[in-house]
């Protein structure tokens, strides 16, 4: 498979088309579906797109994206006038969100992103399979199935944005967009040996994405390189008048500085992420990825991030506690699963049984988590407290980027675990969001890139480094882990 | 803002408090459920309890990172969705209505 940057200049100068591009994703995701990486694959509105893309190439238009297959996270929605309004040949589709509550769910409009994708000349080839809501750590919580990693279809990917950073990984498709609220983009990315970044809060329009935790959600791209994520990050971030918390701050030409190393870099490395808990893979590749980094002139330095264990406790009562009230939102009556009632049965009684219905386990365990934290006489003890352990975290990370340019560490503890593994523990499965949460809660942007490899079970698995950088400084972190890519493809 | 029947959490949580917060989450629970969700529920809080023992002496709460303003947009009619899109997502409708069982007498709300 073509990088998009290689796809969108064919294309862009005719030495292939759209259509022959978009023909070929289709017949890899045919090839690929045992790996149950997507919900739905729209084939013909697929084509028809490309079609309109070349139509356009051909008229002289300049498309940063011409013909460049792509995959959207099934909690992104897509409308019925997708490509122009009015245009009932657009994709639309459904939004699943992974869960039977919205198996049916139609969404009357379409999320920023998505249409910015499309107005720069991806062809949206299907929608990825994801853990329900996007709540969970391993692609397993689907109502439609685990999603399986093409390193070892035995193992998870990752999660929650199992099938987008899967359609990456196994060629389906070179760019995918995923949402990340506790590093549901980054550790699936560091599972499936591919780049993944989660952007400053406030950098990509929530618009049309469904929502899990508000204050943590974000959406960004998956891609095979550094320079393809920073193309998409170009295409999709920026201020939109449908997301009052969408920053106002003009995108830059990241895919074109990307080369360019920083002087002097000094990275940091948390005391705690050289964890004795880490898998032995992931501690020989941090080493390696530190000693690259040196050969390539940079400095390392110790810093110290010691709420790290408290940031899982803090981040899983924010984020259930803002999931319990977004999810109030499915009760059977507007849209959704709604429950077959009895004459007898109240209005009540279609809220519980819609709901109980239509959620899986971890969803209703996370609900409850929420109610329970948010509920009077626990309110301060959990989440008021939840909310001072945030401060803090982001005043640990502020005053970490005193003495370094940006922290490097683990995207995970270990590589990717077996399908089945942790699903009786969930306890165990938050644990693998140790290196991750903390960005979300802070606000900051975190990306994975691929660095090395682990055996585990007899299986080559990859392993990724997260780079984190201060607030709507992409445009550092994406030239930092270029230059650890530069090293890698040497 | 603070809470005057606050207090530390103590013990795992009980069946009654799963049953009461299952009631708050308009979910039904079966009585597996309940024991289910009071083991792995409990295993979960005990571990969040740990942010209790953090000195957050002096701390603001952070509740959204960024300007977190109003933002006013101006005051122009733009393409809104229409009712009959909107009324095509709904389960279940009776002509212009979203239909609902009864929601006065027992049958009713919160």
């Amino acid at each position: 498979m073509q990088s998009a940057a290689a796809i969108a200049a064919q294309v862009g100068m005719r030495a292939t088309s759209a259509v022959a591009v978009t023909t070929a994703a289709l017949a890899r995701a045919a090839a690929a579906s045992s790996l149950n990486a997507l919900t739905q694959v729209f084939p013909e509105k697929a084509l028809a797109h490309a079609a309109r893309v070349d139509v356009a190439i051909a008229a002289g238009a300049a498309l940063p994206l011409a013909g460049v297959p792509v995959v959207i996270k099934d909690n992104i929605v897509l409308g019925p006038d997708l490509h122009e309004p009015g245009d009932n040949q657009g994709i639309g589709g459904r939004t699943t969100c992974g869960s039977r509550m919205l198996e049916k769910y139609e969404s009357p409009f379409t999320a920023t992103a998505a249409q910015k994708l499309i107005n720069a000349g991806a062809i949206i080839i299907g929608k990825s399979n994801l853990d329900e809501f996007a709540m969970g750590s391993s692609g397993e919580n689907s109502a439609f199935g685990p999603t399986r990693n093409p390193h070892d279809p035995t193992r998870v990917p990752g999660g929650s944005s199992s099938g987008s950073a899967v359609s990456v990984a196994a060629g389906i498709a070179p760019i995918a967009l995923g949402s990340d609220t506790g590093g549901s983009i980054r550790q699936p990315a560091g599972h499936c040996g591919i780049v993944g970044v989660k952007p400053t809060y406030g950098r990509v329009s929530r618009y049309g994405l469904v929502a899990f935790a508000s204050s943590l959600d974000q959406i960004g791209p998956f891609a095979t390189t550094v320079e393809d994520a920073a193309r998409v990050l170009e295409v999709i971030c920026g201020e939109d008048p449908h997301d009052s918390t969408s920053a106002a701050r003009s995108t830059e030409p990241w895919s074109s500085t990307v080369n360019t190393p920083i002087e002097n870099l000094t990275l940091g490395v948390p005391r705690q992420a050289r964890s004795d808990s880490n898998h032995p893979g992931v501690t020989r590749t941090l080493d390696d990825t530190l000693a690259a980094y040196v050969s390539a002139g940079a400095k390392i330095v110790d810093i110290d991030q010691p709420l790290m264990d408290e940031g899982i406790a803090a981040y899983y009562i924010v984020a259930a506690a803002e999931a319990s009230s977004n999810l109030a939102r499915f009760d059977g009556v507007r849209y959704g699963h709604r429950a077959a009632l009895r004459p007898d049965e109240s209005l009540q009684d279609l809220y519980c049984r819609s709901r109980s219905e239509g959620f899986g386990t971890e969803v209703k365990r996370r609900i409850m988590l929420g109610t329970h934290v948010l509920s009077s006489g626990y309110y301060d003890a959990y989440y008021t407290t939840a909310l001072k352990v945030r401060r803090r975290l982001l005043a640990d990370f502020t005053s970490a980027f005193q003495q370094c340019h940006a922290v490097l560490m683990p995207a995970s503890p270990g590589p990717a675990f077996k399908i089945g593994e942790k699903t009786s523990d969930p306890l165990a499965l938050y644990l693998e969001d140790v290196y991750t949460v903390a960005v979300n809660l802070a606000g900051l942007p975190g990306m994975t890139i691929p660095a090395g490899w682990a055996n585990e079970g007899g299986s080559r698995l990859p392993i990724g480094m997260q780079i984190i950088c201060p607030a709507f400084e992409e445009g550092r972190m994406l030239r930092i882990a270029r230059t650890l890519e530069r090293a890698r493809t040497a | 803002m603070s809470d005057p029947t606050s207090h530390i959490p103590g013990d795992a949580i009980s069946e009654a408090d799963i049953r009461k917060v299952a009631r708050l989450s308009r979910l039904t629970l079966s009585d597996d459920e309940v024991s289910l969700f009071q083991e792995r529920l409990s295993a979960v809080v005990a571990y969040v309890r740990r942010i209790q023992s953090v000195d957050l002496s002096g701390v603001e709460p952070l509740a959204h990172i960024g300007d977190a303003t109003n933002r006013f947009a101006p005051d122009v009619p733009g393409p809104v969705l229409s009712n009959e899109t909107l009324m095509r997502m709904a389960p279940e409708s009776d002509g212009p209505f979203i239909a609902v069982p009864k929601v006065l007498g027992d049958g009713g709300g919160a």
